[in-house]
C-alpha cells in the first residue's frame, strides 16, 4: 500500500450561499501533493470545513474546480466519488445501530467486495488502528471510549483503501490526553500508508504536529499562509497568522525536530578498559573539554573532564562523574533541552537502541542548532511566501479596516519592503517603536537571541537577550518603548527573575 | 346466567369476533404504518410539508369515530370498507408524527457521515435514517394500535367485524338477561387483545431495534 496518495488541486474554489452577499469560501487555489498531510487551520467559521467538504462534494462549489490526480471531479457522480475518498469527522460519526465490524465494512460493501474479503479487511483495519479484532469486532459504538470510537472512525474511512482521506476536526471531541495518542497514531499510520490527507482543525498545535504543510485560512477561507509548520512558526506571513500561531513559536519549533535529524552531535569517547594514556591523548587532541566513557556494550557510563583524567591514577570507571540522564535519538529538541537544562553540567548523552551511545548534546551546541534551524526556516518561509504572493491575485495583506493601530506588531521587519510601505501610515506610527526598530533588517543570522524566544509576543523582540531571559514576566513588558526598558535599573530585571 | 357461564356458552362466537377484531386492527395498523412512514419520509425534510402532514392527520383524529363511520357509510357502504378506512385514517397520526420526529432526530453528523462515505440517498434512508428512527416509529405504531383497538368497536355500527358487535348487541337489548354480559364480554375482550398486542410490541422491539441503540 505504499504511496497510495493522490494529488489534489483546488482551482479558484468558491462557495456562494444564496442570501449571503459575500462568498463563504472565496477563490481558494492550492495544490496538495500526493502522500502529503495538509492541515487547514483557521478560526471558527472561516470556511475551512466548507472548503474540505467541497473536495468530496458534500457541498457543491459555486464555481472553480477540484482535481484529484488531474481529473476534474466536479463532473463525477458524487456518490461514486465519495467512495474513493475517506471521510472521518468529529466524534467519529459511527452508526450506533451497527457493530464496529459493520461500520468498517460499509464502504467495502458499497464497493461490492466479497464477504470474505470484507471480513479480512475489517480484521486488518482494526489491527491497523490498534484495536484487538477479537475484542472489538462485535461491539456497538456506545460501548467504546471516545478514543476507541475515533480509531474505528479512522478505520472506516480507510477501509476501502482510498487514496485521499479527508478529516474534519476528527479529534475535536476527545480529551487532550487521548487526542495526543490519536495524533501520534495518525502520524504512525501516515508513515505507513502515505495517503493524501486533508485535515481540518482550529487547533494550531494539532496542525503543527500533524501537518507536512499547513494552510492558515482567514476569513472566507482565504489562504493567509500555506507552508511547512517550521516556516509558519518562524515566519508568519502577516499579523493574522502570527496572532493565530500565538506565543512561544520558537519553543514550539523545538517539538518539530528530533535529535536523530541533527548531525554533528557527538563528543570524544573512551571505552572501558582502554589505557588511560591513550584516552588522555584523545581528549587532548579534540576541542572538547569532556569525553564519555562507554561500558563494554557501548553504553555511556561516566563523563570524564580533562581535570579528572589528569588527576586520576585508578581505573577510568572511578574517574569523573557518572552519567545521569540520557535522551534517546528519538527525543525532540524540546525534550533534549529539558534534559540539558536539568543536568547540572548542561550536557546529556544521546542513546540509540539498547542504550548504546549515539552522541551527546550540550547547551550551547543545542542553542546554536536551534538558532540555525530557525534561520533556515525563516529563509525558506520568505521564499515560499514570495512565490505564493507572485501567484495570487489581489491584495495579500489584511485590508486596512482589519488592521488596528494599537496592535503589537511582531514581524514587519521580515516582510518585503513593498508590503510594509503599502500599509496605512497611521498604523505604522502607532506601533511601539522598540519592536520595529530593534529588529535587524536582514536575515536571521545576526538576530539577537531574545527575538527567537519572544517572537510572536513581539515584546521581547527588541530587547537584549539577557533581559528577555531574566524576566519571566517578559510579556508584561510588551509594548514598552525601548527607552523605558533601558532606563530600568539592571537590578530590577534580575530581581524579578528571582 | 353468570358472566363466565355466558362466556363459556358463546365461546365460539366470542373467539370469532375477537379474531376478526384483532385481524382488522392489525391489518389497518400495517397499512397505517406503511403509509405513515411513507408520509414521514416524504415530508420530514421540509418544514411546511411536515407541518401540513401533522396538521392534517391531527384534524382527522378530532373527528368523532362514530361520525366518521357514519359519514363513510353513504360513500362506501356498510361492512368492512368503512371500518378499514376509518381505522387506517385514525392510525396515521401517531405514526406520521413519530416518523417525522424520529427522522428529524437522527444526528445530522451521522447523515453527513453516511453521505461522506458514499451512500446514496435511498441507502442512507434505509440503512441509517430509518433504523435510527425506528424506536420512535415503533412507539407511534404501538400507540396507534391501542387507539384502534377501542375505535374498532365502533365499526359494528356500520356492520363491521369485531367485538364491537357484542357490545352493540348488549346495548340494543339493555334490560334483557345477557345484555350486561354481552357488553362486558366485548369490552374485556378488547382489553385483553390490547394487552396481548402490547406484549407483542415489546417482543417486536426486542427483535427489530438493534442492540446498539436499545435504551
Amino acid at each position: 500500500m505504499a504511496d497510495t496518495g493522490a494529488a489534489i488541486e483546488l482551482v479558484d474554489l468558491t462557495k456562494h450561499y444564496p442570501g449571503n452577499p459575500r462568498p463563504s469560501v472565496d477563490g481558494v487555489t492550492m495544490r496538495i501533493r500526493a502522500g502529503e498531510t495538509v492541515v487547514f487551520v483557521g478560526p471558527s467559521g472561516c470556511g475551512k470545513s466548507t472548503t474540505l467538504k467541497m473536495i468530496n462534494r458534500l457541498i457543491e462549489p459555486s464555481s472553480g474546480s477540484v482535481r484529484i490526480n488531474g481529473e476534474d471531479v466536479t463532473g463525477l457522480d458524487p456518490v461514486k466519488l465519495r467512495r474513493e475518498i475517506g471521510y472521518a469527522i468529529q466524534s467519529s460519526g459511527l452508526f450506533p445501530h451497527m457493530t464496529v465490524a459493520q461500520n468498517i465494512a460499509l464502504v467495502p460493501r458499497l464497493a461490492g467486495w466479497s464477504g470474505r474479503r470484507v471480513r479480512a479487511r475489517v480484521t486488518e483495519m482494526l489491527e491497523l488502528v490498534g484495536l484487538d479484532p477479537g475484542e472489538f469486532r462485535d461491539r456497538y459504538p456506545r460501548r467504546l471510549s471516545g478514543g476507541q470510537q475515533q480509531r474505528v472512525g479512522v478505520a472506516r474511512a480507510l477501509a476501502a483503501d482510498p487514496p485521499v482521506l479527508l478529516m474534519d476536526e476528527p479529534f475535536g471531541a476527545v480529551d487532550p490526553v487521548t487526542r495526543g495518542h490519536l495524533q501520534d497514531e495518525l502520524l504512525r499510520l501516515q508513515r505507513e500508508l502515505r495517503k493524501t490527507i486533508v485535515f481540518v482543525t482550529h487547533d494550531i498545535d494539532e496542525a503543527i504536529k500533524l501537518g507536512d504543510r499547513i494552510a492558515v485560512l482567514g476569513e472566507r477561507s482565504r489562504i493567509a499562509q500555506f507552508d511547512t509548520p517550521e516556516a509558519i512558526l518562524a515566519h508568519p506571513a502577516d499579523d493574522f497568522v502570527s496572532a493565530f500561531v500565538g506565543t512561544g513559536a520558537a519553543l514550539r519549533r523545538l517539538d518539530l525536530t528530533r535529535l536523530r535529524d541533527l548531525d554533528g552531535t557527538g563528543c570524544p569517547t573512551a571505552h572501558q578498559g582502554e589505557p588511560i594514556q591513550q584516552v588522555r591523548g584523545r581528549l587532548r587532541a579534540s576541542a572538547a573539554d569532556e569525553m564519555l566513557l562507554l561500558d563494554r556494550r557501548g553504553r555511556p557510563l561516566r563523563w570524564l573532564r580533562r581535570e579528572d583524567l589528569a588527576h586520576t591514577e585508578g581505573p577510568l570507571t572511578e574517574a569523573g562523574t557518572p552519567v545521569g540522564g540520557t535522551v534517546t535519538r528519538d527525543a525532540t529538541l524540546r525534550e533534549a533541552l529539558e534534559a540539558v537544562l536539568t543536568d547540572s553540567a548542561g550536557r546529556v548523552a544521546i542513546t540509540g537502541p539498547n542504550g548504546v551511545y549515539a552522541g551527546a548534546v550540550h547547551l550551547e551546541g543545542l542553542l546554536d542548532t536551534v538558532r540555525g534551524l530557525l534561520a533556515a526556516d525563516r529563509r525558506r518561509a520568505r521564499e515560499h511566501q514570495e512565490e505564493l504572493e507572485a501567484t495570487r491575485p489581489g491584495p495579500t495583506l489584511p485590508e486596512a479596516e482589519e488592521v488596528t493601530a494599537g496592535r503589537v506588531e511582531g514581524d514587519t521587519a521580515g516582510r518585503p519592503e513593498g508590503q510594509a510601505a503599502g500599509r496605512p501610515e497611521g498604523e505604522a506610527a502607532g506601533r511601539p517603536q522598540g519592536q520595529a526598530a530593534g529588529r535587524p533588517e536582514g536575515d536571521a543570522a545576526g538576530r539577537p537571541q531574545g527575538e527567537a524566544a519572544g517572537r510572536p509576543q513581539g515584546g521581547a523582540a527588541g530587547r537584549p537577550a539577557g533581559e528577555a531571559t531574566a524576566s519571566p514576566a517578559g510579556s508584561g513588558a510588551t509594548g514598552i518603548p525601548e527607552a523605558d526598558i533601558a532606563e530600568e535599573p539592571e537590578g530590577d530585571a534580575v530581581g524579578s527573575a528571582g | 346466567m353468570g358472566f363466565w357461564d355466558y362466556v363459556g356458552s358463546y365461546r365460539e362466537r366470542l373467539l370469532f369476533d375477537a379474531y376478526q377484531h384483532a385481524s382488522a386492527v392489525l391489518q389497518c395498523v400495517v397499512v397505517a404504518t406503511v403509509a405513515g412512514v411513507a408520509i414521514g419520509v416524504l415530508t420530514y425534510r421540509r418544514e411546511w410539508a411536515a407541518g401540513l402532514a401533522t396538521a392534517t392527520t391531527s384534524a382527522v383524529l378530532t373527528v368523532p369515530s362514530l361520525a366518521m363511520i357514519g359519514l363513510l357509510i353513504p360513500v362506501v357502504g356498510l361492512g368492512v370498507a368503512p371500518t378499514v378506512i376509518a381505522l387506517t385514517l385514525y392510525g396515521l397520526l401517531p405514526v406520521v408524527r413519530n416518523a417525522i420526529v424520529g427522522l428529524r432526530g437522527v444526528d445530522p453528523a451521522l447523515v453527513d457521515a453516511a453521505k461522506g462515505i458514499g451512500m446514496s440517498r435511498a441507502r442512507r434512508l434505509l440503512r441509517v435514517e430509518l433504523p435510527l428512527a425506528w424506536p420512535p416509529i415503533l412507539t407511534g405504531v404501538r400507540v396507534a394500535t391501542q387507539m384502534l383497538m377501542g375505535i374498532a368497536a365502533i365499526a359494528a355500527y356500520a356492520s363491521g367485524p369485531g367485538l364491537g358487535n357484542e357490545i352493540f348487541r348488549g346495548i340494543a337489548s339493555l334490560g334483557s338477561a345477557n345484555a350486561l354480559n354481552q357488553v362486558l364480554a366485548g369490552t374485556l375482550g378488547i382489553v385483553v387483545l390490547a394487552l396481548l398486542f402490547d406484549a407483542g410490541y415489546v417482543l417486536l422491539g426486542r427483535l427489530t431495534i438493534p442492540r446498539g441503540i436499545r435504551g
